[in-house]
């Protein structure tokens, strides 16, 4: 982190950059905030932890906007998300200078406060040179620990590797954390029966409160104005008017986003119900390596995605009865 | 006092849902919020807070107003029923207790608002202290106990027993409907897990949060403050924190076109959503700087200006757990604290 800090103070004093965009130093031990740095002096709560989950990357949309360029610290996968955006033309890559941060995976404090841990005042373990495999919480009810995979999130359990994707320079080293099949939970679904796979779906919809935190976070999401923010759409983006609307507005977004969908795990980070949002994008991405071969959005700028290209391998539209 | 083992409760929850509707905290895939209770239903009285408050057992998400039919000419509007039938919310905490004192204040005071007030006259209310109280809580903050909820029934979780104390009335009645499970006790154990709360919220980190400047006469010192130019930055609009609040009231009124008339529904609005106080001529906040602004002067300044000083913040802290940027009303606090220092 002091490599970090010392490298965007130098960048911010030779003119490299205008502005660093991390995080700041939250006051919690465990929520820091994505944030922009100007000076040397707010630099002093930069931080980068294990807590540090936010991909940037849909921050420098706007930040593209701004005099100069934006030094912008992204985690291997949250490259990808930049990537993909730059083929969307939503940022400017001569506007960033990005650094690569080292990643060993990210935290969900919701899993060990799932697991009993409260009351938290202090953690040990989530720091980026801490090398231990465990984290310590100092709480009002006493010393509590847990693994750091237990409380890693579950994207990292899928993580897609150590690269970074698109970079200007690295800082910090990178763990490998996948320990799971990143298509294993789509195949429990997909070899469910019809009526299993509704429950499934309905139970895990049904606590959505249309708070549209996944939708804004998402890299993908990137239109300057949603539909389901408009005013002459018969749909209000606040209440679900009926069930069916409650389970067909993350359809409708999945299939938006599908082809540009990263899984950088975005949304099922932030959802305030803890619903698997992901798993929507993840089978898409699973029928599209199926359907139009391997595809992996983000991987570089040049591609042309499977759904905007044309090949005569491509699958027919008969595909939807054939299956 | 009256006490009912832990083990009982499904009995308790049978009796109370056998006469009159009961809302309690369930467990649906892993997340506890307010449901109605039945059978099969996993009650989860051990999770501090419910994802969202229990606001909605009173003024619900969604709700419809009235609806219109369309036969040939002929147009029928049939407003919606208003509550009649008695419920109860069991488990609310002390924040949300005050939280629904909150949301009184804005639909109980003239014009009236029927749907509301039906709600109240037909809900009571028991509610559960806190026995752990967590690092994101800050009640003590709006001179809340969480260790003596004010409601119609006060509940106290001690050592596998649940020893319960009605307050009003409403609390009498449902107490003697449920006479049959409840035994009579004293109050040393409940005094003893009164002081043993109290003393674990002195310990919490922000316990000592100070509102000093925060209030109805600061509007334009704070409204014009450079503070939220750099504030609201990492706020990505979505209305997290307005749908987890127990106190957040402002709602819309939209109308759906059910393809044979029309059902005009009312639902929360969030200040952080850019249709926000939509008019005919446009929007009076066209960014999010000024809808970020919004919520925080509402809660801090403009609800106490119109009400006795009132804060229409209870400190439950679910924004602090929940928002997608770790941004909340305790860091707004601090920033301008930290301003002040600054001059």
């Amino acid at each position: 982190m002091q490599e970090l800090i010392s490298r965007a103070k130098e960048l911010l004093a030779d003119g490299t950059v205008a502005r660093v965009l991390g995080w700041r130093a939250g006051d919690l031990p465990y929520n820091p905030e994505p944030a922009y740095f100007t000076t040397a002096e707010e630099l002093e709560n930069f931080v980068y932890n294990g807590f540090c989950g936010a991909n940037l990357s849909k921050y420098m949309i706007e930040a593209s906007k701004l005099e100069g360029k934006t030094m912008v610290c992204l985690k291997p996968c949250d490259t990808y998300s930049f990537n993909q955006l730059i083929k969307e033309h939503r940022v400017d890559r001569e506007k960033a200078y990005i650094v690569g941060v080292g990643c060993k995976g990210k935290l969900d404090i919701e899993k060990a406060k799932k697991l009993g841990i409260k009351g938290i005042e202090s953690v040990s373990g989530a720091e980026m040179t801490n090398a231990a495999d465990t984290l310590t919480f100092q709480t009002i009810y006493g010393e509590k620990s847990c693994s750091y995979a237990e409380a890693m999130l579950e994207r990292c359990h899928v993580c897609k590797g150590k690269e970074h994707m698109v970079y200007d320079e690295l800082i910090g080293e990178s763990k490998d954390t996948k320990d799971a099949e990143r298509f294993a939970e789509v195949e429990k679904i997909e070899a469910m029966s019809p009526a299993e796979k509704f429950a499934f779906f309905q139970k895990e919809l049904s606590k959505c409160i249309r708070c549209n935190a996944c939708r804004n976070v998402c890299p993908a999401c990137s239109c300057r104005k949603c539909v389901f923010d408009s005013t002459k759409f018969d749909s209000a983006q606040k209440a679900n008017v009926d069930s069916f609307e409650e389970k067909m507005f993350h359809v409708i977004r999945a299939f938006h986003v599908a082809g540009r969908c990263t899984d950088c795990g975005e949304c099922s980070r932030v959802c305030p119900q803890g619903i698997p949002l992901h798993l929507f994008n993840r089978k898409y991405i699973k029928d599209i390596n199926e359907l139009y071969g391997e595809y992996q959005a983000g991987a570089d700028t040049e591609s042309r995605g499977p759904l905007t290209n044309f090949t005569f391998d491509d699958c027919e539209p008969s595909i939807v009865t054939q299956r | 006092m009256y006490k009912i083992a832990k083990e009982n409760l499904p009995a308790l929850f049978q009796l109370i849902a056998g006469e009159r509707e009961l809302y309690v905290p369930v467990n649906n895939n892993g997340q506890v919020n307010f449901a109605a209770w039945t059978e099969g239903a996993v009650v989860d009285l051990d999770t501090l807070k419910s994802v969202k408050s229990p606001k909605d057992a009173f003024f619900p998400q969604s709700e419809n107003l009235y609806t219109c039919y369309k036969d040939g000419k002929k147009i029928t509007i049939q407003p919606e029923e208003l509550q009649n039938q008695n419920f109860v919310v069991f488990g609310m905490k002390a924040c949300d207790v005050k939280g629904v004192e909150v949301l009184d204040k804005v639909f109980l005071s003239e014009p009236v608002d029927s749907f509301y007030a039906a709600r109240r006259a037909h809900g009571t209310i028991v509610a559960l202290a806190c026995h752990e109280p967590e690092e994101s809580c800050f009640c003590k903050v709006f001179g809340i106990d969480c260790a003596e909820p004010v409601a119609d029934v006060a509940a106290w979780m001690v050592e596998g027993e649940l020893y319960w104390k009605a307050l009003t009335e409403k609390g009498e009645a449902l107490t003697k409907a449920a006479a049959s499970l409840l035994t009579e006790t004293d109050e040393a154990k409940v005094e003893a897990e009164k002081a043993a709360i109290r003393a674990i919220v002195e310990k919490l980190p922000y316990s000592d949060l100070s509102l000093e400047g925060w209030n109805g006469d600061a509007l334009t010192e704070k409204f014009n403050s450079p503070v939220w130019e750099d504030l609201y930055k990492p706020c990505q609009a979505c209305g997290t924190c307005t749908f987890v609040c127990p106190t957040c009231q402002c709602y819309d009124i939209k109308d759906y076109d059910t393809g044979h008339g029309v059902q005009r529904y009312r639902c929360w609005d969030s200040c952080m959503y850019s249709d926000f106080t939509m008019m005919a001529h446009g929007n009076n906040r066209t960014s999010q700087l000024q809808r970020f602004r919004q919520r925080f002067m509402h809660k801090l300044v403009y609800f106490p200006a119109n009400n006795d000083g009132m804060y229409s913040c209870v400190g439950c802290g679910r924004c602090v757990e929940k928002c997608p940027s770790s941004l909340n009303i305790v860091k707004v606090i601090k920033a301008f604290e930290k301003q002040g220092g600054d001059q």
